[in-house]
């Protein structure tokens, strides 16, 4: 849908003499009412020419001092309360700061001493990326399973889709944090129903090996928004491929292979890429859920609220920024991947492979 | 999207093999709804299931808890409300609702303010910078929060604002949730240009074309954002948890956490009722609004 270069069809307009490029800002304020009378009069001159109405962009001053004006708001946030802060906390990454006395330079010291001198910081690591790496796919699968089982009908599904998608929006609240334990703890409404099938496992909550995934069946409970979306890519196949399919003699998993998934490989990319980001950053249910300990024996301690301990509870303000820019390298290199390898299974719909 | 060409299905008939006759064709279909059904309905009960207990549990007293996992209280009461309606600590509940709404209120208005001129002045302004610009605040779509929360933190503090809701409301004002500028922004360009090039040609500025025609269009996306604003700021954990200190500024969250920290083992069923009584309202919402909220994750791709 990208425009066909709107911009050539103007290049000999009159307005390009006060192209954006070269002009300032306060010249553009200066500019008389009758310059610009005259010029719309000039490009309204030009615009009968033009065969169609769309992609009529003038690029002068004005409408770069408009962008800018617009974008104010959102400029003195981005570089307020996002770029400033980034860089600032890249320098207390490699000092040690507290809050109260001045960041003090250590170099690579918080660094070093992440990765050789802070077992609870390799165990977060660890289970952070057990919950990432096991979480996130059992979610998608269960959303693309779901969405595939509601696309099968249209009349009836509504209801489901929004039932289904209610988790998504609560799930991150501290009420569902503490449902959730309530659910797995002792003698709670899981462990009663699966002793009635012999399966006794007692309290999910304070089982070292049962909390992370209590933890992830929380994050897949909330399939419902890769649900609607997968359920979005699905609606846009059209139909006659997979009937196409079926003269070719493809089985409903042929069909499945070769028809939906590459069809809906964009949308897989996307919400691969979006999960993931989001699963690293779980904190409000880890820490309610283990009263802020991140225990039973450090086994809900993920990165954020060991961030969260290390920066504000112990005052290790450049430890904690140290540790948000590994996350934000880990996350960089994770996209990275993703849009890499992008190229060899993402399909585009109208791209000719 | 472009469509693909295909064959119609017409032609294809003719290839297939015959078909089953048509009434065992419509059973078959009707077998295959029913099931349908069945299936979906089960998946639902599991999903909505944990939503269900807690409703009901909030009838129970706190002695059930641990002895009865049921669903349906042994001897119901309404103890839990009572008691939950006082308050803890000194602040009455209405005040915790009344903080949470007044900081989902404020951040409604700021998000709506702030991404709806962002969004515009990407949608429909070209001016030199704009792709890059663009491009960092999709950027900024995946950027971790944990980068931004320490030094955030050491501004807001130097500035005396922590415990005053500044720090969680302007950011708001300031378009730092590019998920709504994005969710505008796609809304804008799929509004045909007509309008605002005859408005152009007839002499507005942007500021007219986005006020009497680009404001009006893209209601839907500003209920979508105004909704998502609203339950995300309402169930927001970690701000409040960073800047508010004192406990008759507490929104819910936070409140939530004094009850399940002080009366976990004691009392139970407080905690489960508040807990119930902090979500009603995102319930209420959901149920109201659910077209807009699952649409708008539909075609904009939301969090959620």
């Amino acid at each position: 849908m990208g425009c066909p270069g709107p911009g050539a069809l103007f290049s000999q307009g009159p307005e390009n003499h006060v192209s954006t490029e070269t002009q300032s800002i306060v010249t553009a304020e200066a500019e008389s009412k009758s310059v610009r009378q005259a010029m719309r009069q000039l490009r309204r001159s030009e615009y009968g020419k033009v065969p169609t109405t769309e992609g009529k962009r003038s690029q002068n001053r004005r409408e770069t001092v408009a962008g800018y004006g617009f974008l104010l708001p959102w400029m003195l946030g981005f570089l307020g309360l996002t770029v400033g802060p980034m860089i600032f906390s890249l320098y207390l990454a490699f000092t040690k700061y507290n809050l109260f006395t001045a960041p003090e330079w250590i170099g690579l010291d918080n660094f070093v001493r992440m990765f050789t001198e802070d077992p609870q910081f390799m165990q977060s690591v660890q289970i952070t990326l057990v919950y990432v790496l096991v979480g996130t796919p059992i979610k998608l699968a269960a959303a693309l399973a779901v969405a595939m089982l509601l696309n099968y009908r249209n009349k009836g599904s509504g209801f489901f889709r929004s039932s289904f998608y209610a988790p998504s929006l609560i799930g991150a609240s501290v009420s569902v944090a503490i449902v959730w334990r309530a659910m797995f703890s002792t003698d709670g409404p899981v462990d009663s129903s699966l002793s009635l099938f012999g399966i006794e496992l007692g309290g999910w909550v304070g089982n070292v090996d049962l909390v992370i995934p209590m933890m992830i069946l929380l994050a897949v409970w909330q399939f419902g928004a890769p649900m609607v979306i997968f359920l979005a890519g699905l609606k846009q196949i059209p139909q006659e491929l997979y009937e196409a399919a079926e003269v070719d003699g493809a089985g409903p998993v042929r069909k499945f292979r070769s028809v939906t998934i590459p069809m809906l490989s964009s949308v897989i990319f996307f919400n691969l890429l979006l999960e993931t980001i989001n699963a690293f950053q779980v904190f409000a249910s880890a820490f309610i859920i283990s009263n802020g300990s991140g225990g039973p024996a450090g086994m809900t301690n993920f990165y954020t609220v060991y961030l969260y301990k290390r920066g504000f509870a112990d005052g290790q303000m450049g430890y904690a920024a140290a540790m948000a820019w590994v996350l934000v390298i880990v996350v960089a290199i994770i996209a990275f991947i993703l849009f890499k390898t992008q190229k060899s299974w993402v399909h585009y719909a109208g791209e000719n492979r | 999207m472009s469509t693909i060409e295909v064959p119609r299905a017409e032609f294809l008939e003719v290839a297939t093999e015959p078909r089953p006759p048509r009434r065992r064709r419509v059973k078959r279909k009707t077998v295959n709804t029913i099931i349908w059904f069945v299936v979906l309905f089960a998946i639902t009960a599991v999903i909505l299931y944990p939503l269900v207990w807690l409703v009901f549990s909030t009838f129970k007293p706190s002695s059930e808890f641990g002895q009865n996992p049921g669903l349906i209280p042994d001897n119901p009461t309404v103890d839990n409300y009572v008691k939950v309606l006082e308050g803890i600590g000194g602040t009455p509940l209405w005040r915790f609702f009344a903080n949470s709404l007044f900081i989902a209120l404020m951040a409604v208005i700021g998000t709506l303010f702030s991404s709806a001129l962002a969004a515009y002045a990407f949608a429909r302004i070209k001016f030199k910078g704009a792709g890059v610009l663009f491009a960092a605040m999709i950027g900024t779509l995946l950027l971790p929060f944990h980068v931004i929360i320490i030094p955030q933190y050491i501004i807001f503090n130097r500035l005396e604002l922590v415990d005053t809701y500044w720090p969680l409301i302007l950011p708001k004002f300031l378009a730092t949730e590019a998920f709504f500028v994005f969710l505008i922004v796609q809304f804008i360009r799929n509004i045909p240009r007509d309008m605002d090039e005859a408005a152009r040609i007839d002499g507005a500025g942007h500021l007219r074309i986005f006020f009497s025609i680009i404001l009006p269009l893209i209601k839907p996306a500003l209920i979508t954002s105004a909704i998502f604003t609203f339950i995300w700021t309402w169930n927001d954990f970690l701000g409040p948890l960073l800047y508010v200190n004192s406990p008759e500024q507490y929104p819910l969250p936070i409140a939530l956490r004094l009850y399940n920290d002080a009366t976990s083992t004691s009392d139970y069923g407080a905690t489960v009722a508040v807990s119930f009584l902090a979500l009603l309202p995102i319930l209420i919402f959901f149920i109201v609004f659910q077209r807009f909220l699952v649409d708008g994750v539909a075609t904009q791709g939301l969090k959620g």
